[in-house]
This record gives structure tokens, sequence and C-alpha cells, in this order.
């Protein structure tokens, strides 16, 4: 009872409230003056909140969808095509859902890749940075179920094809996948399963979100220079100033989205997906959605004869299929490690010309495997593919660690507010 | 060292270059099949429209010639007012078609007229029974055709005007027929389009083209039928999205003007 | 020296009218866009068009002689339609005078005397009231029965004796050629 708590704020309703439920303090706290936030952030930094968004966006538009939705393989094509013709204002919400899966995956990957360039995951920041990983892999497990949802002949396959993967685990394999299905195909047991589990994971995310922001509230913000703020003269409060610049490049984002939602919303899809899923008719060839194409890469990647499996121990224990799959994973898991495999004190590529060059080659490595995962597994393609497979894992397990340890990186400026006025000045 | 790495990069970027070029090739050898060429529609572009006088033609043609074998299992009668059908049309329309209701009172199924709520008929009961009367193929669905191929609406319209005669060395087996833009180009179906096959009430002369012309429209509109409303709301939404983030921007000038200053 | 800090006082005041009123039409502009996005969420919750399709159903009366009634379903309910014989049109307007819970004429209830038609849900809580089919328990006013709570109704199908407080409703209908009927 040191200071008195109604005399917080000038509205007496909010004081009211607030010495019961400290509601504004909270607030306060996570965007206002009492939220510093580094004054040098650059436009990257607008894609954490518009994943936020996107995240609300999807959960909104989902939970509509899921009013006129019929999760039976007998009803489940012609429902959505109801939702299409029939239910007011079924199309925008239905184009909104499914072009926003793909707006998702385009602002996290901006939204990653822009924390592997300026070190985001460095310390205090690896629990952070681990978070977001696994928010990466409930976003994947979220999307691969909702693309099943339509039961058109992509998500048929599709369905089968992932789920097959877990029949290369050793000894229970066969019976994991039998489980999956609930069934020995998949089939009205599988769609049901895979829609009330669309349904929970969302909130999963938004639970994994929570603690995400919470750890980033912690320690604040990285930023460009990757020096933390260290005075007051380095920061600026989260309001009104990084929540304007956040709306504005909200409205840019909307503009982009917008855009494929009422111009180009089958962009992203596939034709087939338009056809109903059939179970004695495999399309010619199956491309999961644009966003899993690396890691359908990865995973097709593992040949018997490709030397990373064929020349190495691996073979001896387990078949080209289970090493596919494992690495598929791995290619993701391997993220979490990446505040060790870096071993740098300086955080941003800025102050590391070599380690920022090495960025950009795994960037366009990533490309190239999407580029890869869409064609055929067959040919030039496949040692395209193992190539930028074996490059992929080169990269986060020996140019990363050696790199980092090895390059003398430049000075960085002493402080945000020394950096910002040389360049103020420069 | 710092050479090496350039040397590297170089590399990488030839890579890249051979991916593309490969992809290029790729899709020429690939398919097989000529891409489509490219027509004019009334329903392309930021303002497209759906010619509704094709559109209605297109339908006469979906009844005369398609609808012997292909359903379009999404389609309403009611829903035809969207191509510009009056209700007693569409009540017209529907009324020929015999519905089987039911079961009434004593449980008995019972034949009705149709109403504009009912379905379009499908030509077959089931798909076995489809593929039972076609050589084992099911003629697929209609209602969504144009957007579930490659190509869209230019891959049906080349399609349906793509019957010739094959090329020498090429045996047509049994029941199926040459068609130069068909993956494969075997089709079980055979040229479904004639010239005055048939006599349209506008007086417009039927010619092979005309026909693939108009009824690709027709399933056009059968594949979006939101499509007008989505484009004349995008136009109105994108407006408004440029007005608003002008505005937010001159916002964030003004408040980060202040930020300078501290 | 006094003169210039008056005018930068002025200039002040100037920029911060301006950019009070860039903030408030950027706040309208965006309200509006919410309420404006909002609208399709709430719409989508209505009727949609295959349901309102069905809003409104035909019949032929052509088939249901004097004296009997059939059931039809209309927006999910059943619709009572009852050919009524010249007696039954006597009893019911005979009855305009008597003591009525919920008054209301036959010929207000019965466009065409000989048609009447109405929602076949009790005005109580919701059963479907005995009476439309021949052997049915007919009440005590000859006309329907409600079993669940004993609502009686008489041959213009108005609450005569019992807990409902209304008549059996009338929905819209128009007798369209011949012998057809729309309801809705």
């Amino acid at each position: 009872m040191s200071t008195n708590p109604s005399k917080k704020f000038k509205n007496p309703m909010v004081n009211w409230i607030e010495y019961r439920l400290p509601i504004f303090s909270f607030l306060d706290n996570s965007l206002g003056s009492n939220y510093p936030t580094p004054k040098n952030l650059n436009y990257f930094w607008n894609f954490g909140s518009l994943a936020g968004i996107t995240l609300g966006i999807m959960l909104v538009s989902g939970i509509v969808l899921a009013m006129h939705y019929t999760a039976h393989v007998d009803y489940a094509f012609d429902s959505v095509e109801r939702i299409m013709r029939d239910v007011n204002y079924g199309w925008l919400i239905r184009y909104i859902h499914m072009n926003g899966g793909s707006m998702f995956f385009i602002v996290v990957y901006i939204h990653i890749f822009r924390g592997l360039y300026y070190g985001s995951y460095h310390a205090p920041r690896e629990l952070l940075w681990m978070l977001g990983v696994f928010i990466l892999l409930a976003m994947m497990a979220t999307a691969f179920m909702g693309y099943v949802l339509p039961w058109g002949q992509m998500s048929f396959w599709g369905a089968t094809v992932i789920t097959n993967l877990f029949s290369a685990i050793p000894l229970v394999g066969d019976a994991i996948v039998t489980w999956l299905w609930g069934g020995f195909s998949v089939d009205n047991a599988t769609l049901n399963r895979f829609f009330s589990l669309h349904y929970l994971m969302p909130f999963v995310i938004v639970g994994l979100v929570v603690l995400h922001i919470w750890a980033l509230h912690v320690h604040s913000s990285n930023n460009p220079i990757g020096i933390d703020a260290k005075t007051e003269q380095d920061t600026l409060p989260f309001h009104p100033y990084y929540t304007v610049k956040d709306l504005y490049g909200l409205g840019v984002f909307l503009i982009c989205y917008a855009f494929f939602v009422f111009y180009a919303p089958n962009f992203f899809g596939e034709p087939d997906n338009y056809i109903e899923a059939n179970p004695l008719v495999t399309p010619a060839h199956i491309v999961p959605e644009w966003y899993f194409l690396p890691f359908y890469a990865i995973l097709r990647a593992f040949t018997a004869d490709f030397f990373l499996f064929a020349y190495t121990p691996i073979s001896w224990i387990m078949s080209a299929k289970l090493a596919g799959v494992i690495a598929m994973f791995a290619s993701i898991l391997l993220l979490l490690l990446m505040p060790w495999l870096d071993g740098s004190n300086v955080k941003s590529s800025k102050f590391r010309p070599l380690y920022a060059m090495f960025f950009w080659i795994f960037l366009l490595n990533c490309v190239v495997l999407g580029i890869v995962g869409g064609k055929p597994a067959e040919g030039t393609w496949l040692y395209i593919g193992q190539f930028t497979t074996t490059y992929y894992f080169a990269h986060l397990l020996v140019i990363v660690p050696l790199v980092s340890r090895l390059e003398q990186p430049k000075t960085p400026p002493e402080s945000i507010s020394a950096a910002v006025t040389s360049t103020a000045q420069g | 060292m710092r050479n090496i790495l350039q040397k590297h990069l170089n590399l990488y970027f030839a890579l890249a270059v051979v991916v593309f070029s490969f992809g290029a090739a790729d899709s020429m050898a690939g398919g097989k099949a000529p891409k489509p060429p490219k027509q004019e529609w009334s329903f392309d572009g930021m303002f497209g429209t759906f010619d509704k006088a094709a559109a209605q033609r297109g339908f006469q043609v979906y009844q005369e010639v398609c609808a012997g074998c292909h359903s379009l299992r999404q389609i309403d009668f009611r829903h035809l007012a969207g191509i510009g059908y009056t209700e007693e049309q569409i009540k017209a329309f529907a009324a020929e078609s015999e519905v089987t209701d039911g079961p009434d009172d004593e449980g008995e199924m019972f034949e009705r007229s149709g109403i504009p709520a009912d379905p379009l008929p499908s030509p077959f009961a089931n798909d076995q029974a489809a593929a039972a009367s076609n050589n084992g193929k099911v003629p697929p669905d209609l209602s969504l055709m144009n957007k579930a191929r490659i190509g869209g609406a230019d891959y049906v319209y080349a399609l349906l005007t793509g019957y010739t005669d094959p090329p020498s060395g090429i045996e047509v087996p049994e029941g199926g027929s040459y068609n130069t833009y068909y993956p494969g180009h075997i089709i079980a179906m055979a040229a479904p389009l004639s010239d005055e096959g048939v006599e349209y009430q506008d007086g417009t002369k039927a010619t092979v083209a005309q026909q693939a012309n108009d009824v690709v429209t027709f399933l056009a509109w059968t594949a979006e039928p939101e499509m007008e409303r989505r484009k004349s709301m995008g136009l109105k939404v994108l407006i408004f999205l440029f007005i608003f983030t002008a505005l937010l921007y001159r916002v964030k000038k003004v408040v980060w003007k202040g930020a300078k200053l501290r | 020296m006094s003169d210039t800090n008056k005018s930068a006082e002025d200039g002040e005041e100037e920029e911060k009218t301006r950019r009070d009123f860039l903030f408030t039409t950027t706040a309208v502009v965006g309200a509006v866009g919410v309420a404006a996005t909002a609208w399709p969420f709430i719409d989508q919750m209505n009727p949609a068009a295959d349901t309102l399709a069905l809003s409104s159903t035909e019949v032929d009366l052509e088939p249901i002689e004097e004296g009997q009634s059939i059931t039809v379903v209309w927006r999910g309910k059943p619709v009572f339609i009852r050919h009524r014989s010249s007696e039954e049109i006597e009893k019911a307007r005979a009855d305009d005078d008597a003591n009525l819970p919920h008054p209301e004429s036959d010929a207000e209830r019965a466009k065409n005397p000989k048609w009447l038609i109405m929602v076949g849900v009790c005005t109580h809580l919701g059963c479907i009231p005995l009476g439309n089919k021949s052997g049915e328990i007919k009440g005590e006013y000859g006309g329907w029965f409600c079993p669940c709570h004993g609502s009686h109704y008489d041959m213009s199908g108005r609450i005569r004796k019992g807990p409902a407080p209304t008549n059996l409703p009338v929905p819209e209908y128009t007798f369209l050629s011949g012998s057809r009927v729309k309801i809705g």
C-alpha cells in the first residue's frame, strides 16, 4: 500500500478496474511507455506483428467456415462448394482463409530469415527463438491437416503420402499409420480427426505465441546492429512509435493479401484440388502446398544411391526412406540449435560480411530446394535436390559453426544511439 | 579466401540459371501436349464480367450436347439467375425435369416435376453406372472444370476444338479419339461439337468455335459464380486500402518526426 | 523578437491542428474499414441462398377433396391445409362472435373460405396438434387438439380452450393460377 493505486491513471473508471484487475498497467508494460523498444528497428521487424494479425484472421475466418463445413467424406467437398456458392459471403471468407494460409507462411518465413540474418537467436533470446521454431512446427501440422478438409484430389493424396511417411519408422511404423488413419486408408475417420485437430491446433499456436511474446518482452527486441539498448537514448516506447509503424506495414500487407483474395484467389492452389477425392485415381504428380516444397525436396533427396545415404554408416541401420523422413524433420529441428551453432559474439550479419554472404547463399539454396520440391523427383532434378539438401545441412552443421568462430567481425558501434547518429551524419 | 568464396557464389548462381532453364525445358518436354493458346474471354482481367448471352447459349450447348454424359452437380436451377435468366424461365427449365422425392406417407418414393431449388439432373445415378455406359471411364462432373485443369478456360476451349486426325504412325485405340491438347493425346470422349450441332435460339451461327466459346463461358460461370461480385468488391477494397495505407503512412511520418526530436 | 516567437507559436498551433485532423481522419477511416469487414462475418450466419430458395413452397390443391386435410413441410415446420366443407365454413363463421381468447374473424384467417392454411405448431409449447388426419382426435370444438397440454382449436384454427395463448398462425400465402398456392 505504499502507493495509492487509485491515483495511477487519470480516468477514474480505468482506476476502478485497475485496482481490481491490473490490466491497464499490464498493457502499459507491454505496449506503452513502460515497454522500451530499440529505436533503430527496420521494416523487417514488422513481420512479427503481421504474423500475429494473420493468425487472428485465420482464427476468425476458420471458426466461421467451421459453421458451414461438413467433415464427412460424402459431403466435405460439396459443403465447401456450398460455402463458395450459397453461404452469404462464403466465397470471400473461404478465399480469405485459403490465401491466409499462404500469407501466414510468407510472413513467418520472412520473420525467420530476418532472425537468422540479424542473429536474433543469440543469448539471451535462445528460448524466444526456440519457441518460434515450435510455432513453425505447429503451423505446419495445422496447415497440412487444413489442406485435407476440402477433400479434393490433392487433399486426399497429400494426406496419403504424408501419413505414409510414418510407415518408415522401424517395427511400429505400420501400426502408427493405421492408428493415424483410424482405418486401412485415409478415409472418413481420418478426415474427422484432422478436422478436430485442425480446429484445436491454432489455439495451441496462440498459447505458444503468448509464450513467444512473453519471452520477447523480457529482453525486448533484437535490432539491426545487435547491440542491446543501454540507455533511454537507445529506445522508444512501443506505443505510439511502433504501433503506427506496424499499422502502416499492415496496410501494405493487406493490399497484397486483398489482391490475391479478389484477383488471384487460386494462385497458390492446385487445380487438382477442385476435383473431388477419388481413392482409385492418383493425380499425375502430387505436390504439397508451396510452403512445404523445400522440405518435400529434402524428403525425396534420400534415394539408395545418394552419397549422404550410401556412403555413410546410416545405410547400415536404416532404409533410405527412413533417412529421408528423419532428414526432413531434422532440417527444421536443427534450427533449434542455432543459438549454439553460431558461436560468434557479434549478432548482426551487418558486421560479419563472410557470414552474411553465406546467409544469402543459404536463402538461395532454400529457394532452389523449393523449386526442386515442385518437380518430379527424377533425372537432373533429383541431383539438384540432393546437392541442395547436402548444402542445407552443410550450412547449418559446418559453415555456421566454422565461419562464426573463424571470421573476425567488424567492430559494431558502441550503442544504438551512436549508430543512429553516425548514419544520420554519414 | 574471399576469392574462393566469390567463385563459390558464382558457381551457385550458374547452378540457379541451369535450374531455371531446366524448368523451362521440362515444361516443354514433360507435358507432351502443347500449351493451349491464349483466348480473349469476357471474364478476363480486373473488370471482367460474364458475357451473359454467350453463357446462355453455352447452357443450351451443355443441355443439348454435354448433359447426356456429364453432370453439373453443383448447379441448382435457381443458380441460373446468375447468367440472366428470369424467375419464370428458371421455373420452366426446372419443371421439365423429373425428380424422385419421398418417401410419402405410405413410405413410397414418388416422381414430381422439378422446382428451382432442385439441382440440375445428372445423367447417371452413380459413378459405376456412368463408367459402365462409357467404356469404363467416368465422364467428369463439369461444375468446376475451368478451375480443375491447368490452363483453365483456355485449356477447355483448346480441348473442345483440338480434335484432329492422328499424325501418321500413331495408333488410336478402339473407342478413343486423338486430341492435340489432351495430355497423352488419346481421349475417351469423342469430338462432342459439330458445326450446326445445336440450333441457337438467338440465331447465332453455331460453328464449333462458337459453341466451344459459349460453353466455356458457361462453365467459367459454373466454376466461379461469385466472380463478378468478387472483382467489383475487390476494386472497392483495394481503393479503400490504398487510401487507408496512405493515411497511415502520413501518420507514421508525423509521429516519427517526434522521435527524431527526442 | 516577441513577434517571431508568436508566429512560431502560431505555426506550432497550426501544425498541431493539422496533425489532430490527420489522426482523426485515419481513425475514422480505420473504423469504417473494420465495420465494413465485420459485416460479411455477421451476414454469413443469416440463411444461405439454398435455405432461402426453400423459404417458399408451392402446393397443388387439386387432389385435396372437400373435408380432407393434408400436411406439407414448409421452412421445417408442418403446415396444415384443409379443404373445408360449407358446413365447416358456416360453423367457423358462427363462432366469430363467441368468446375467443384471441379474437380473429374467420374471414381474416382464410382469404378463400374453402381453404384454411395454417402452421400446425401449437402456440403453447410447440407440439404438433392432432386432427389433421382422419380418425385423429379433433378436440371439443371439432378442429384440432394438442395432446401435450390439452389445447382445443376450432374449425378456423382458433384457440378455444387450454393453455395455448394464441390461434394457430396463418403463414403468408398467395393463390397462383389454377389450383396452386404458394406458401411463404
